[in-house]
């Protein structure tokens, strides 16, 4: 049995962290959205912290859900993202005076993203079966307006933040999926051949902005094991992905995780 | 310091100040801190897991064992197989030229360790280390491998394309194990990092398109199957047709091969143990 994790509505672990990133978000995403939409995720240990109890989630905000459906949802939500950064890395001044291998890696990665993000959209409203369909997680919005997509390097290196965490998510979430569950090794699979293809693309990217160097497997971004070395891609669990991705200030729309599995 | 290595820095930075990443890093160093004799890793953690527990005390434990067992010397061996081919490699002078020097040295050091963790794993049911034939002799071939830079290079990108579509393969045999599971991931991105860039020294897309195999044609079996459209029972195929289409369909998922697949590819370089 997965044990689910409760995440309650208070961003991160401190008021001052709380303060800060909200100040980011409103730096970054202007006033429009200020407190009214962004993704907050902690964990249930953080119940006995000091401070104001977080507002209750309103029916309008989308819960990823429990057990596989969760993880599905939620590995979907890291493929909308990273499809609708490539779709506007194509509309961009980067990409219109790139050279045609870099444009190349550019459309590939819009096309794989894009299809890792239906597969997942087809995938989940069959598992929720008809009816259902109020649980797959609706189209998300982003706001990408700190990045300047007229700079290589700006682009290059959003590019690369979102693959190497995709690889994480997807080599943490693996435990998270069970497989004795109706599909679940499926699943299990899935999830196995889309992480290679991220892999691969966080290889080529950051191939690209510092070629032929140690870049495309880089000590930093790889964790020791056992005191073998640093040759293990990391495992990051949801919930240090998703503030993460919350640090990023890219994502919109609002949803919880309040019942995803944590092993 | 490089552009990379500054955002790294900011990123780990970031994880660092996250509440939850802190609590996880104390837990790894529990784990794996210096206390900890690295021989008794995997396993150690594997019997602190729920699973693993209740796996003790079922009837299916001991052939759960086994088939655990199985799969880390299969991986074992391939590891051993990548790791003789790279230290070779990057100990005959003149095979690579000082522009790529940086990215095998690279690749070997992480094969050296992915050795010693699966070693120190399995323990003392870790096998010996086949010897290996990098002519492709047992295969029948008689390859330039180490004296030839692009004969290097295309063994490499065969080796680590295996490599990914191996671990991937095993995936399911791991699923009840989760800390072994977690370990094999964590190697079979390392192994799909390699594959992307050795192929793209070879004027070759980073990942896999269809049954595309530049190797020389005895290796096809490295890609068969890569052109799988069907992903959880959905046909992918034709639903793309400005995304790429079915190519970027089969780009878009890397296959798995099974063991005795795999078994094949490696045949070609592993000199059989002679009969006593």
């Amino acid at each position: 049995m997965k044990k689910p994790v409760k995440v309650e509505f208070s961003g991160n672990s401190t008021k001052d962290d709380k303060r800060n990133s909200r100040r980011r978000f409103i730096k970054l995403g202007g006033l429009a959205f200020a407190g009214s939409s962004f993704l907050m995720y902690s964990c249930s240990d953080d119940d006995d912290l000091p401070g104001p109890k977080p507002p209750e989630p309103g029916d309008d905000v989308f819960d990823l859900g429990a057990g596989n459906l969760g993880v599905l949802n939620y590995a979907y939500a890291l493929e909308q993202l990273e499809t609708a950064f490539y779709k506007e890395v194509r509309e961009g001044g980067y990409y219109a005076g790139a050279d045609d291998n870099e444009k190349q890696i550019m459309d590939d990665l819009y096309y794989h993203e894009s299809i890792h993000s239906a597969f997942f959209k087809t995938a989940i409203t069959a598992a929720v079966g008809e009816g259902n369909e109020d649980k797959v997680l609706p189209d998300v919005e982003f706001d990408f307006s700190s990045v300047d997509f007229d700079d290589r390097m700006a682009v290059l290196s959003t590019s690369l933040l979102l693959e190497d965490t995709g690889v994480s998510a997807f080599n943490g979430a693996g435990k998270l999926i069970d497989v004795d569950a109706e599909l679940g090794g499926t699943y299990l699979l899935i999830a196995g051949k889309i992480v290679s293809v991220e892999a691969r693309h966080a290889s080529a990217i950051a191939d690209l902005m510092e070629p032929n160097t140690t870049a495309f497997a880089r000590d930093e971004v790889l964790v020791d094991v056992g005191g073998s070395g640093k040759a293990y891609d990391k495992a990051t669990p949801p919930a240090d992905v998703l503030s993460a991705v919350v640090n990023t200030g890219f994502v919109k729309t609002e949803f919880t995780a309040n019942e995803l599995p944590t092993e | 310091m490089s552009f990379i290595k500054f955002l790294d820095k900011l990123s780990d930075e970031k994880a660092l100040n996250a509440k939850g990443s802190r609590r996880e890093s104390l837990k790894q160093f529990k784990d794996f801190g210096k206390g900890a004799a690295i021989a008794s890793i995997p396993f150690g953690l594997a019997a602190t897991s729920n699973k693993a527990k209740a796996a003790t005390s079922s009837m299916a434990a001991a052939a759960f064992q086994a088939d655990s067992t199985a799969v880390l010397n299969f991986a074992l061996t391939l590891e051993y197989l990548e790791k003789e081919f790279y230290n070779i490699a990057v100990d005959t002078d003149g095979l690579i030229p000082a522009e790529t020097k940086d990215v095998f040295a690279q690749i070997s050091k992480h094969e050296d360790s992915h050795v010693a963790f699966l070693k120190a794993a399995l323990g003392d049911a870790a096998i010996a280390k086949p010897t290996f034939d990098f002519t492709g002799g047992p295969g029948g071939l008689s390859l330039d491998t180490f004296s030839n830079y692009q004969t290097f290079l295309a063994l490499s990108q065969g080796f680590e394309d295996t490599g990914v579509r191996a671990y991937k393969g095993q995936a399911g045999a791991l699923a009840n194990d989760n800390a072994l599971l977690e370990y094999a991931l964590q190697i079979h991105s390392v192994e799909a990092r390699h594959a992307s860039k050795v192929r793209r020294l070879r004027g070759e897309k980073g990942w896999i398109t269809g049954t595309e195999n530049t190797l020389p044609e005895p290796f096809a079996p490295i890609y068969a199957g890569e052109d799988n459209t069907v992903q959880g029972g959905v046909d992918l195929a034709g639903m793309f047709p400005d995304l790429g289409g079915n190519n970027a369909v089969t780009e878009a998922f890397d296959e798995p091969l099974t063991m005795d697949e795999v078994k094949a590819i490696a045949g070609f370089f592993i000199v059989p143990p002679e009969e006593d």
